[in-house]
């Protein structure tokens, strides 16, 4: 009886939610509800998104986190604890916080915004200097950057120095309200796998608000979708909101390529590569150097693609400037999505396989990418049936 | 003072020349130090009431409207009669006409201090806030070194205008640069008259110059560095902080 007891309150203690919103209500003065009723368990050391429409309160939902906002109603606890009773500037203390604008302090450097939160902790300035200057480095700038001023940097920089400033005191909860919303799709994309990076070292808990279901996908451990006045419509995997939306609003919010993207969640191991015709570039320029395929493969030295030679335009074609353009490559092991988009993105309808070092291993064909999809759906119906009885 | 030409440009060059107006208890120097000294005691109080008025409506945003028409209304009081009110009302002495200049002081620091906390990016203040500061660190860390250069901005508008008007204390025999002013209306005696008036324009100017120096080292080079204006979406605070720089002209 004892042991049982002592190991269920161990128990509890590792595998309670880091984060537990219990019944939030936030209903603004002019009687607008925000968040209504709303109950979420966040996972310690997992990235949580909150996803949904603007006006379905997902901001609203992340301050009442850090009581930047007060709930109207309901409890929310952190670590078990209600948040309700710490100082309100201890408590965000222990939470790193990102914006979309990343909210950095114009009048001071780039080390000195790092430095911010232990400095308010009392770290003495420049202890918190040396730790800031490493944490630059963590996020992927150079430490030359660190006697800037804000405004002296590009949106992207910007938003890597507002992640570094977070992580600064070494909170075990983040909080990213938007943080890349505001910078181009190529950066963002940087952003996101820079973060997972990251948090493959750090494992914090991360709650993550955005509008953009793709960028939720891609991040999420988990995702909450919310809909408009705070509900909360579906709490579940990625993978899962994409293959199974509970409801008409969630499969709309989703949207309807929500099919492809589900196929980034599946393993593209099985795919079969197939041989392939290449040529080096420099034999471009060499008459006698014909090409016996439909479509040939032109490489680098290194065996890197550089383009594709059509066999009834092989006469015309001199040097690299001269090529079809490739498509999207497939890297061994990535998913079956980036495998399907290759082949349908290649001109030849073949997709360019590469290994780690991007040299051509042979080609996937989208046909037998569809038949693998398709065996996936049959073993996981087969699955769901098995459950399900 | 005894002139050699009825040129008026001329007599004020011999006024301004006369080695007797540079020394002694009446002359130039010890005036300059007089004006100086009223100009920095009412800058003292002006400061000492506008300054925490301003922080406060600034940060909380709680009588603005108060604020906003109480800076209209002393705007449009006149100095001169201020002085003579206040003295009729205090009698003779030396704060009676201080007070007079302090209000003449008080709107322009005011509108500087109040526009200058409030023009800080809301963002910016949200953030330090979502950091962890306490309301104060809030004040002192993050609005006033950003609003800095609006708050300079009013407060060296309000030394202008104290130094140019400062003149005033002469009329109830309290010194200054302005005793020349009335000496010279009195004697007709117009060297001294504008040769006064040069004076003050001169030492107006320095004092500015002197402000203008501040300002620079005082605000942090992240705020000069700025590659685009910070785009405010409350225009009313838009519209105070013109109204703070329109002071300054």
């Amino acid at each position: 009886m004892t042991s049982e007891t002592s190991s269920r309150s161990v128990g509890s203690a590792a595998g309670r939610p880091m984060i537990e919103l219990r019944g939030v209500t936030k209903t603004y003065p002019g009687g607008q509800t925000a968040v209504n009723n709303l109950s979420l368990d966040i996972d310690r050391g997992a990235i949580t998104v909150l996803v949904g429409p603007s006006g379905c309160g997902k901001t609203t939902t992340m301050r009442m986190i850090n009581r930047m906002v007060e709930p109207t109603s309901g409890a929310v606890l952190v670590d078990g604890e209600d948040i309700a009773d710490r100082k309100a500037s201890d408590l965000r203390r222990s939470m790193g916080y990102v914006m979309q604008s990343s909210g950095l302090l114009p009048h001071r450097t780039v080390l000195d915004n790092i430095a911010t939160v232990p400095r308010l902790n009392g770290v003495p300035r420049k202890d918190a200097r040396a730790r800031a200057t490493e944490l630059l480095e963590v996020v992927g700038l150079a430490p030359d950057l660190g006697r800037r001023y804000p405004a002296q940097l590009s949106g992207g920089q910007q938003q890597r120095v507002g992640v570094a400033r977070a992580l600064a005191a070494d909170p075990p909860i983040l909080l990213m309200d938007e943080p890349f919303s505001a910078v181009d799709p190529v950066v963002r994309q940087e952003l996101q796998e820079e973060l997972l990076r990251l948090q493959r070292d750090l494992a914090k808990t991360i709650v993550f608000v955005t509008h953009d279901i793709d960028e939720a996908t891609i991040l999420g451990d988990k995702v909450a979708v919310l809909n408009i006045g705070g509900v909360l419509a579906q709490y579940a995997t990625p993978e899962e909101i994409l293959r199974a939306p509970v409801s008409d609003f969630v499969a709309g919010f989703v949207g309807r390529d929500r099919g492809f993207r589900h196929l980034s969640f599946q393993e593209g191991e099985g795919v079969r590569i197939h041989p392939i015709q290449t040529i080096e570039v420099d034999r471009l320029g060499d008459p006698d150097a014909a090409v016996t395929s439909p479509w040939t493969l032109a490489v680098d030295a290194g065996g890197r693609p550089q383009g594709w030679v059509p066999q009834n335009r092989r006469s015309t074609i001199r040097s690299v400037a001269d090529l079809v353009p490739g498509g999207s490559l497939y890297r061994r092991g990535d998913t079956l999505r980036r495998a399907l988009d290759a082949a349908l993105s290649a001109p030849s309808g073949l997709g360019v396989a590469v290994d780690d070092e991007g040299r051509v291993v042979g080609a996937v064909r989208a046909g037998e990418i569809l038949e693998l999809i398709e065996d996936a759906r049959v073993d996981r119906g087969r699955a769901n049936y098995n459950t399900a009885v | 003072m005894d002139y050699t030409s009825d040129n008026l440009f001329a007599q004020m060059g011999q006024w301004l020349v006369a080695p007797e107006n540079w020394s002694g208890e009446r002359g130039i120097p010890t005036r300059i130090l007089e004006h100086l000294g009223y100009t920095g005691l009412t800058m003292l109080i002006a400061l000492a009431i506008a300054v925490p008025v301003g922080l406060y409506v600034g940060h909380t945003g709680r009588g603005r409207v108060v604020i906003v028409s109480g800076i209209g209304i002393l705007r449009a009081l006149p100095t001169l009669g201020m002085v003579f009110l206040f003295v009729l009302l205090a009698g003779l002495g030396l704060l009676p006409p201080i007070w007079a200049l302090v209000l003449l002081a008080v709107p322009p620091v005011l509108s500087g201090v109040y526009a200058g906390i409030s023009s800080v990016n809301r963002d910016t203040v949200d953030a330090a806030r979502a950091m962890g500061m306490s309301e104060a660190q809030i004040l002192f860390r993050v609005e006033v070194p950003n609003g800095l250069p609006v708050i300079l901005g009013g407060v060296r508008a309000a030394v202008l205008q104290v130094v140019a008007t400062v003149a005033v204390v002469a009329y109830i025999n309290l010194g200054g640069l302005g005793v020349f002013l009335v000496e010279g209306t009195q004697l007709r005696d117009y060297g001294r008259l504008f040769g006064g008036a040069v004076v003050i324009g001169v030492v107006a100017i320095a004092v500015d110059l002197l402000m203008a120096l501040v300002q620079k080292f005082a605000v942090s080079p992240g705020l000069r560095t700025s590659r685009a204006p910070v785009r405010t979406q409350d225009s009313g605070r838009q519209k105070a902080v013109a109204s703070a720089q329109g002071g300054t002209t």
